[in-house]
């Protein structure tokens, strides 16, 4: 019988980060951008050079308008965001917990949960007013049902064994929720908080941009009306720093939290 | 401690599961239930434990528990069931927060560590363990409450063979003077842990027969107990063989009895 050598058939299909090549690649994206900006390939007045961009950005840091609209939008998120994510933890334990609870909830908030939040907003408008209360009750719908969902789904996901662990040491319910399900919710309750982040700032722009005079989304809309692309994108940049200073917190929390997975 | 259960009878969703079947366990007897697959024994397990509600029957818990007994009657879990965000000492001492002092649940978790050796693995996290020593933490936990009785439900299963064998005595000395209640579906392993075996018919499981095991606990591991415990074993085994082909061609009726 011939014998030949048997071929490797295994490997791939399991990615891996290789490092530095992210950040090479966004730097050569910006350098190409720079590029045809300078060798006059588009107007500046449509699409301004990245280093136009930082520019406007030092000029609107220096003279302050850049922490007053931060100040203003920041104010909105962590407001509306705790306030939705509080009440959708309550609401997400309940869910996972109590028969009851799941019977009214889980229907209620899987029809609530697809319904675009902003468009609710011009009825929010009419029952609280232009004001605050409208765009922080926004944000706060839109995140209190990825974050129900998430929590409730985190308690379901909690092997049944450690529960009758607890009641077989006669725990009390209250000790159980604490020491068993609240810890072992938290993967659910953190993935509902990055989802729920990015969809709070998105609708805190959008927000902004409907009512308001502050804010990111106020300053990119003023910026659209007036032409200025330069301060429209710094505006944009801004929500991208945003939404990555709040990811890295959610990841860090998660390294501190869920050490143990 | 002893246990009486009288008439002891459970159904899922109106399907019988076991019983009814009276049984009684002596203080400090051990007894190993065994029966084919889907027989009811976890049920049964549950049921004793409180975790599950019996459809008929009763189960009484009779006697005074040993001193400084924090909970009658403890469990061992197939799984393990530990916390994985808690550490080692931290899993032991749960069922002791909220019951004891700082000073008094330190010391209690230490000597459970001693005896099961795990003093140093404490601040370790369950993750990081072998399955024999997650097991080993089960019952650390299970014996910091100072039980009266102590139901295990097929504590070794999820264990490799080797591990297996070196724990079995181990759990045997550390139990040594509790009323054990073990369920599992090795032959070997009930004859050698159990005073009696219980045999449990195929669903909805009944007592078959009640085996004897004549043989002193110091003797089972000496060659010439080798060889009446084989006997045992396939005395148990012709008693089961129908029953366990008959299981394993059926369709699962409740997956986890304690689900």
């Amino acid at each position: 019988m011939r014998s030949r050598e048997i071929p490797f058939r295994g490997g791939g299909f399991a990615p891996e980060r290789i490092p530095r090549v992210g950040a090479l690649a966004f730097l050569l994206l910006l350098a190409a951008w720079e590029g045809v900006c300078r060798a006059g390939l588009v107007s500046l007045f449509t699409l301004p050079a990245p280093s136009r961009v930082l520019l406007t950005l030092l000029e609107m840091a220096t003279s302050g308008e850049l922490f007053f609209h931060l100040r203003a939008s920041l104010g909105r998120l962590v407001l509306g965001w705790s306030l939705g994510a509080l009440s959708g933890v309550a609401a997400g334990l309940a869910i996972g917990v109590s028969s009851l609870a799941r019977s009214i909830g889980l229907p209620l908030v899987s029809a609530l949960f697809p319904v675009p939040k902003i468009a609710l907003l011009p009825l929010l408008i009419l029952w609280l007013g232009i004001g605050e209360a409208s765009k922080v009750a926004t944000i706060a719908l839109g995140t209190f049902f990825p974050i129900a969902i998430a929590t409730a789904s985190g308690v379901d996901q909690i092997p049944k064994s450690l529960v009758r662990m607890a009641q077989s040491f006669d725990l009390a319910p209250r000790a159980i929720l604490a020491k068993v399900i609240l810890p072992g919710a938290l993967p659910g309750v953190l993935a509902g908080c990055r989802i729920s982040s990015s969809i709070a700032l998105v609708l805190l722009t959008a927000a902004e941009m409907i009512g308001a005079e502050h804010g990111i989304g106020a300053l990119v809309l003023q910026a659209g009306h007036l032409m200025r692309s330069d301060r429209l994108l710094a505006g944009v940049v801004l929500l991208s720093v945003l939404g990555l200073a709040i990811g890295a917190t959610i990841g860090a929390l998660e390294r501190r939290l869920l050490a143990w997975r | 401690m002893r246990l009486r259960i009288e008439a002891l009878a459970h159904a899922y969703d109106g399907l019988a599961a076991l019983g009814p079947l009276d049984l009684v366990v002596e203080p400090g007897e051990r007894l190993a239930v065994i029966g084919p697959s889907g027989c009811g024994k976890s049920t049964l397990l549950g049921l004793v434990g409180g975790l599950l509600r019996p459809s008929r029957g009763r189960v009484l818990l009779e006697g005074e528990p040993p001193p400084g007994s924090l909970v009658p009657v403890a469990y061992v879990f197939q799984d393990f069931a530990l916390l994985p965000w808690r550490t080692v000492e931290a899993n032991v001492a749960l069922p002791l927060e909220d019951r004891l002092g700082a000073a008094e649940r330190r010391e209690r978790v230490r000597a459970a560590l001693a005896r099961t050796r795990l003093s140093d693995f404490a601040r370790a996290h369950p993750r990081q363990l072998s399955g024999g020593m997650r097991q080993r933490v089960g019952i650390a936990r299970a014996l910091v409450v100072e039980p009266g009785v102590l139901l295990l439900d097929e504590p070794l299963s999820a264990l490799d063979a080797q591990t297996r064998e070196l724990l079995l005595d181990e759990v045997l000395t550390l139990t040594r003077g509790a009323t054990l209640v073990w369920v599992t579906h090795h032959l070997e392993e009930a004859v050698r842990v159990a005073d009696r075996v219980v045999l449990l018919s195929a669903r909805p499981g009944r007592i078959r027969t009640i085996l004897p095991v004549p043989i002193p606990e110091a003797e089972r591991g000496r060659p010439a107990a080798l060889a009446e415990l084989a006997r045992l074993r396939l005395e148990l085994w012709e008693l089961l063989r129908e029953d366990a082909q008959r299981a394993e061609t059926a369709l699962v009726v409740s997956g986890d009895a304690l689900a």
